[in-house]
């Protein structure tokens, strides 16, 4: 069974006149363990196909399945907690909270999930290691570079060990050494987590590493490419 | 393989809601304290303005009980305090039952009846009271009354009385009354003594005398217009007398005090509303600042109701820092007033309600509850109102930035 499941999935906005489609008839599923990418000019749906999947939206018409639960009839209780528990969000702006340390930032999601101290303790040094930013455990998000709240990013979606991770471009405003840093980070959390990751991403240095490149064009699918073997190495 | 959302559902009690809020009230740095600092300066001069009225009710009223009105009071029928037209008929003799507990010194018979007094050519209408020397009931100085063995009855008068008719101790005074029969008859009194009293209502236009004298001197023998109790007096009612008890006796004050409440309440309420305005305004900046953040709450497992509940307990927590921090300043403050008082103006004592030269304020715990609970809960309300707005946001619109 998928870990998501799209079945003519559209999705419209009003517009002052009508409806704008994003998304027409989207039928996609993801497994565990991908690390799969939405490409696409702006505009194609690939931020709001994400944003269904994590259930910060939900379909006009069709079905979406996230852990087997229908986005489309959770009600907000159930959607917060599908969040919280199944889903990491990865943002291009990072979205750090400002007056939070690194710590408080990747601890957050715990203190949602009611942890005790000490397993909150581990769970946030194990994720600030693997991000290797223990030592900016103190930090504030304004004394970081760019890559190093990427990397805080990383860790507050890691932290709770969720079966999805879906990163909206997150290389976007980082430089090229930084964006593979991410990269490899995200990539080795796949590896050894067997977390799914879903990008949506235009950044051709992301697509080195994607192990599937979905093509959105105006709203349609035009292309579900896997590339076999998974590139486990940076590109040259 | 099967999966299932059925792990630990999100909970944001009120500890940990509490602890976010005050994480974000702590980053947020100088505004916070802006705030907190304003609404600690309303938190105290609410307390301090309702301690000291509290404090100068408290005071007045014992005051008035211990100069004026004792535990109670039996007034003749047609007896009215503010009718002197009254007092010509407003006396009876003294019931048989109420001998036990004028001899044991529960209660004090008084007998009052109009006159003039004449000094250095001036006239001057006045109440003449007879009271019992030897009574204990009321604080005035009545032992200086036993003048049984002199020939010049004796008087004791106000410092306010003696102030307005440039009276002092040993003067003499023509006064002039009516007896029971309406005749005038006069005689010389000497001023044995002049007392203080935060009390105006026993002092303004008012000699006390001798009640066998007055009683001798008005042919009203045995006669008394009331009687003030003491607290061991036990009522027994009698026709033609009425007890008017302590709460009755004192309602006009209360009333006063009330008023006065009421009209306070308009300066601390601006003061106060000064605060909230501050605080509502800082909400609304705040959710119009930090929608992102509002979005990343959304993406981590928060509801809009929790975001909600968490933006309101931050504004809501803003007056739980200002009660801390108005106690840090404002308890000695507060305590050096309650302990050293409040000096009141001379002009004071002309205004005709008991008040003492200093006022001590009075902080109960119901006041200072109620303070909390007044600042607490507005504080809250004004931090709910612009917060409704996020249940309107759409989360994605918030992670993006979109203004609401």
């Amino acid at each position: 069974m998928p870990l998501i499941e799209l079945q003519h999935l559209t999705k419209q906005f009003p517009t002052g006149n009508g409806f704008f489609t994003a998304l027409k008839d989207i039928t996609l599923s993801f497994g565990e363990g991908e690390f799969a990418g939405l490409v696409g000019p702006s505009g194609s749906g690939k931020t709001t196909l994400l944003n269904i999947i994590g259930s910060l939206d939900v379909p006009t018409a069709g079905s979406a399945r996230v852990m087997g639960q229908p986005v489309g009839s959770l009600t907000h209780r159930q959607a917060a907690d599908l969040r919280n528990h199944h889903i990491g969000f990865i943002f291009q702006t990072y979205n750090l909270l400002p007056v939070y340390t690194v710590y408080q930032n990747v601890e957050f999601a715990l203190l949602l999930q009611k942890r005790n101290d000490a397993q909150r303790r581990t769970a946030v040094c194990d994720a600030l290691e693997w991000v290797g930013l223990t030592d900016k455990m103190h930090s504030k998000p304004a004394q970081l570079s760019g890559g190093e709240c990427q990397r805080v990013a990383i860790a507050r979606a890691m932290v709770k060990r969720p079966s999805i991770v879906l990163a909206d471009e997150p290389s976007a405003n980082l430089d090229a050494e930084n964006s593979h840093h991410i990269l490899q980070t995200m990539q080795a959390l796949n590896r050894d987590l067997h977390t799914t990751f879903i990008f949506a991403t235009h950044d051709e240095k992301v697509m080195h590493y994607l192990q599937r490149i979905i093509t959105l064009r105006d709203g349609v699918v035009e292309n579900d490419q896997w590339h076999s073997p998974s590139p486990h190495q940076p590109p040259n | 393989m099967a999966f299932s959302i059925a792990s630990p559902t999100t909970k944001l009690n009120a500890m940990l809601s509490l602890r976010l809020a005050f994480r974000n009230l702590m980053g947020a740095g100088l505004r916070t304290w802006l705030n907190v600092f304003v609404l600690s300066v309303a938190f105290v001069v609410i307390v301090f303005y309702n301690g000291m009225l509290d404090g100068w009710n408290q005071q007045a009223k014992a005051d008035t009980r211990a100069w004026e009105t004792g535990s109670g009071q039996l007034w003749h029928a047609q007896y009215n305090p503010f009718d002197a037209y009254c007092l010509e008929d407003a006396h009876a003799l003294l019931p048989p039952a109420y001998e036990q507990s004028i001899d044991e010194g529960d209660i004090t018979p008084v007998l009052i009846t109009q006159a003039t007094a004449y000094r250095d050519n001036r006239m001057q209408n006045i109440l003449l009271k007879g009271i019992a020397p030897e009574q204990i009931v009321v604080k005035l100085p009545t032992h200086l009354l036993d003048d049984a063995h002199e020939e010049m009855p004796h008087v004791i008068i106000g410092k306010r009385m003696a102030a307005a008719s440039h009276l002092t101790v040993h003067d003499t005074l023509l006064i002039r009354w009516r007896d029971r029969h309406g005749t005038f008859d006069a005689c010389q009194v000497i001023v044995a003594g002049i007392f203080g009293s935060n009390v105006p209502t026993i002092d303004n236009g008012q000699m006390w005398m001798n009640l066998t004298r007055l009683q001798q001197m008005t042919g009203l023998s045995g006669h008394a217009t009331l009687m003030i109790a003491g607290p061991g007096y036990q009522h027994t009612p009698q026709p033609g007398w009425i007890f008017k008890d302590d709460t009755e006796l004192l309602k006009e004050f209360s009333d006063i005090i009330r008023a006065k409440k009421w009209s306070s309440s308009v300066i601390y309420g601006l003061l106060l509303a000064i605060a909230l305005l501050a605080i509502f305004d800082t909400q609304v900046l705040s959710i119009f600042r930090r929608q992102k953040e509002i979005g990343t709450y959304i993406a981590l497992g928060l509801t809009r109701g929790h975001v909600v509940g968490l933006f309101t307990l931050e504004g809501s927590a803003q007056s739980l820092l200002a009660i801390i921090v108005g106690t840090l300043w404002g308890l000695p403050l507060l305590w050096a007033l309650h302990v050293n008082g409040i000096a009141m103006p001379g002009a004071a004592d002309e205004m005709g309600l008991t008040i003492g030269e200093k006022i001590v304020p009075v902080y109960s715990f119901a006041m200072v509850a109620a303070s909390i609970v007044l600042v607490t809960v507005s504080a809250t309300l004004v931090s709910y109102l612009p917060t409704r707005k996020i249940l309107h946001l759409h989360p994605t619109d918030a992670l993006k930035g979109k203004l609401i």
